[in-house]
């Protein structure tokens, strides 16, 4: 009988709560919607956009003058956050990984509700120190099972991997060769402990309205990555650059300047 | 608030009787459901194996599909097995560059080992992709003419026609009706099954056992971007696989008698690109790459540090391909070898559930 008696109050109450809840929400003179934003991203060279048929295929010349193909862009990116007026954030703290030449989570909606409203909006490139120490299955899974950054490198993620080929013209012929623009958290592991320095930025895409339905375009030029602050000079810089504690203040630098922008 | 409580009621109500309404269809012969053996390396790395939802593991079928792997049955001539080139004593591959088919013709690629295959759920099968998935790859080799050379009608007539199997079908899918469908379904169980977890480096990942010097400075080779460089496509002790179960040029040549997934795909953007293979169970797996051509995991290292030809579609990743690799010492080519082959798993072999 206590029993059944409890449970019946526990019934009561819920259900009031959720009418309250409900009228609550009825009441209000001037409703606003709850919206859940989404994101789209676009891949370009300097405002060309990039297809799946450019890889391997177009040819590219960046700042320093080097022609080149691109063979692979994946990238990571996490805790999109929404800023109010009032000061108050929103965010997720969720992450998505996106294969730009297989097409593959180009569209992401993170795991925020909010009102609609007018909001700054950000996310971080990469994993901060905080997030690259977590473990998760699914990125250990991801790219083929080699996302993860060996402990050697400092663990964690990668945060982007941008490879292809560039024209060697200091060989007679020319010749082709591999680049991996790979951007991890900077470490350097000739002193005992490792050195690491959190290489990952947050990118401020400025302010959106968000309303029902609002997608977010975020674009990043690809050309940006060779250009501003640091002209990138891929004879010197082409590959073993995730052990390269300088290279990788490069690209995070680079990357913080003008890579990223609000379509 | 009543009016509430009666929607409740009602969608309650609503969800019983559709499930009083499913109870009511006859339901499906359904065999006795069974679970991978997931090490726990795995289970704690990775994400967990997709098993098809219209091919659920079950004792039965698992059983069925052993047998049937085993049994020549399956080929026109009755002497050979999938086993036949898929041997248990090699990490379930073939100690010859080339496989030989029923009637003595020879492949042209050398014969895959079946381990951790349930894991592979999300990308194509064989070194070049030619098939989705593990119940479509087991159509194949029946029917191909260097290699069971039979036909599906004539495969599951010999079935039929068997004392044993109709009555091991009717335990496994509830009809004593055999046809192929069925038959690749209980052998994609079998080959999910297969295992390989148990390597000197994973108990080492376990704290149950040291690496000897060779080996971990050979674990560092692999991981250093400036010397061997492995690891962006043979994995890292972060996943238990060791490959990642992509397509890449290695450099291997300069040109391709084999196009690999571009002859699959129609790109040429994939010409000469293969499937990575795992490095588990090296010690038990020579020959070599697609086509065996390598017989020594020596010759394999020489070709990485010294041997890289150049070709339009070579991957990104093949460092100092002028001059045909990074150069390894020698020293640091044994050390790499005996990493690789700490990734070797003697209890696969002999594990009596796989024989
Ligand atoms: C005549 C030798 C031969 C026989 C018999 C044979 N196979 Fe194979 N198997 C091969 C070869 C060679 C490959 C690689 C094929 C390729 O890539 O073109 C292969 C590939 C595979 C693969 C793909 C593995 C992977 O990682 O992608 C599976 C699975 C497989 N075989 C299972 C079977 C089963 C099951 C049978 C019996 C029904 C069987 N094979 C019979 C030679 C054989
Ligand atoms: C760009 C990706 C890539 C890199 C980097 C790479 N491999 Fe491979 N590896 C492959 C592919 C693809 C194959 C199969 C090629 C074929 O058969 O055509 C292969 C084959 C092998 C095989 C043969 C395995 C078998 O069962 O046939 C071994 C062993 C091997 N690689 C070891 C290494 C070692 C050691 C390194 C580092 C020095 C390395 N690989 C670097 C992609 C790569």
């Amino acid at each position: 009988m206590p029993l059944f008696h409890s449970t019946f109050v526990a019934r009561l109450l819920m259900g009031l709560i959720i009418v309250s809840f409900i009228s609550c929400k009825d009441n209000d003179d001037t409703p606003l919607a709850e919206v859940n934003p989404s994101f789209n991203f676009t891949h370009n060279w300097d405002g060309v956009p990039i297809q799946n048929s450019d890889y391997e295929n177009t040819t590219y010349v960046n700042e320093n003058g080097e022609s080149l193909t691109l063979s692979k862009l994946v990238y990571l990116i996490s805790d999109i956050t929404f800023s109010d007026a009032q000061g108050n954030t929103f965010s997720a703290g969720d992450y998505n990984l996106i294969d730009a030449r297989e097409g593959i989570n180009l569209n992401f909606a993170p795991d925020v509700t909010l009102e609609e409203g007018t909001y700054n909006v950000s996310f971080t490139f990469g994993f901060d120190d905080e997030d690259n120490a977590g473990d998760y299955p699914d990125l250990n899974t991801a790219d083929g099972g080699v996302w993860i950054v060996p402990m050697m490198l400092g663990g964690g993620y990668h945060y982007m991997k941008l490879e292809g080929k560039y024209t060697d013209t200091q060989t007679t012929p020319s010749s082709e060769v591999g680049f991996a623009y790979h951007a991890i958290r900077a470490n350097d592991n000739s002193t005992d402990p490792i050195t690491l320095q959190d290489t990952s930025f947050i990118v401020n895409l400025g302010e959106v309205v968000v309303s029902p339905g609002t997608e977010i375009e975020i674009q990043m030029n690809v050309a940006e990555w060779f250009k501003n602050p640091h002209t990138w000079n891929l004879y010197e810089l082409y590959m073993m650059l995730m052990p390269n504690f300088q290279a990788q203040i490069l690209m995070s630098e680079n990357g913080a300047n003008g890579v990223f922008t609000k379509g | 608030m009543l009016g509430n409580i009666k929607n409740i009621g009602l969608i309650g109500g609503l969800v019983v009787f559709l499930l009083a309404c499913n109870g009511d269809e006859p339901s499906p012969y359904m065999a006795t459901p069974a679970n991978l053996d997931v090490p726990d390396l795995f289970a704690n790395s990775i994400l967990p194996p997709q098993i098809p939802n219209d091919n659920p593991l079950t004792v039965e079928g698992i059983a069925l599909g052993k047998t049937l792997f085993y049994d020549p049955i399956l080929s026109a001539n009755n002497t050979q097995a999938c086993a036949s080139c898929h041997l248990p004593s090699q990490a379930f591959s073939d100690p010859n560059p080339f496989s030989v088919g029923i009637d003595g013709s020879l492949g042209t690629r050398n014969s895959m080992p079946l381990f951790n295959l349930a894991w592979h759920d999300r990308g194509p099968l064989n070194w070049d992709g030619s098939a989705i998935n593990l119940e479509e790859q087991i159509f194949e080799p029946v029917t191909n003419p260097i290699e069971m050379a039979n036909t599906w009608p004539n495969a599951v007539q010999s079935l039929q026609n068997s004392g044993i199997y109709p009555e091991l079908f009717d335990a496994a899918f509830g009809t004593t009706q055999i046809d192929s469908v069925m038959v690749s379904k209980a052998i994609a169980q079998f080959v999910r099954t297969l295992i390989s977890g148990n390597s000197k480096f994973d108990r080492h990942l376990l704290g149950l056992e040291e690496l000897s010097q060779e080996e971990a400075r050979g674990l560092n080779i692999f991981l250093d971007e400036t010397r061997g460089d492995c690891f962006h496509c043979h994995g890292n002790p972060g996943n238990p696989l060791w490959t990642d179960n992509r397509f890449h040029n290695n450099g291997l040549d300069a040109f391709f008698e084999d196009r690999g997934l571009g002859a699959v795909t129609g790109d040429p953007r994939d010409d000469g690109l293969f499937r990575t293979p795992s490095l588990r169970n090296l010690s038990f797996t020579a020959p070599y790459m697609h086509d065996g051509r390598f017989s020594t995991l020596d010759e394999v290292i020489d070709h990485y540090s010294e041997g890289l030809v150049y070709s339009e579609t070579i991957s990104p990743l093949m460092k100092s391909v002028a001059d045909g690799g990074v150069q390894l010492t020698a020293e640091e080519k044994s050390d790499l070898k005996a990493f690789l082959l700490s990734l070797s798993d003697e209890s696969f072999l002999t594990n009596p559930d796989y024989q």
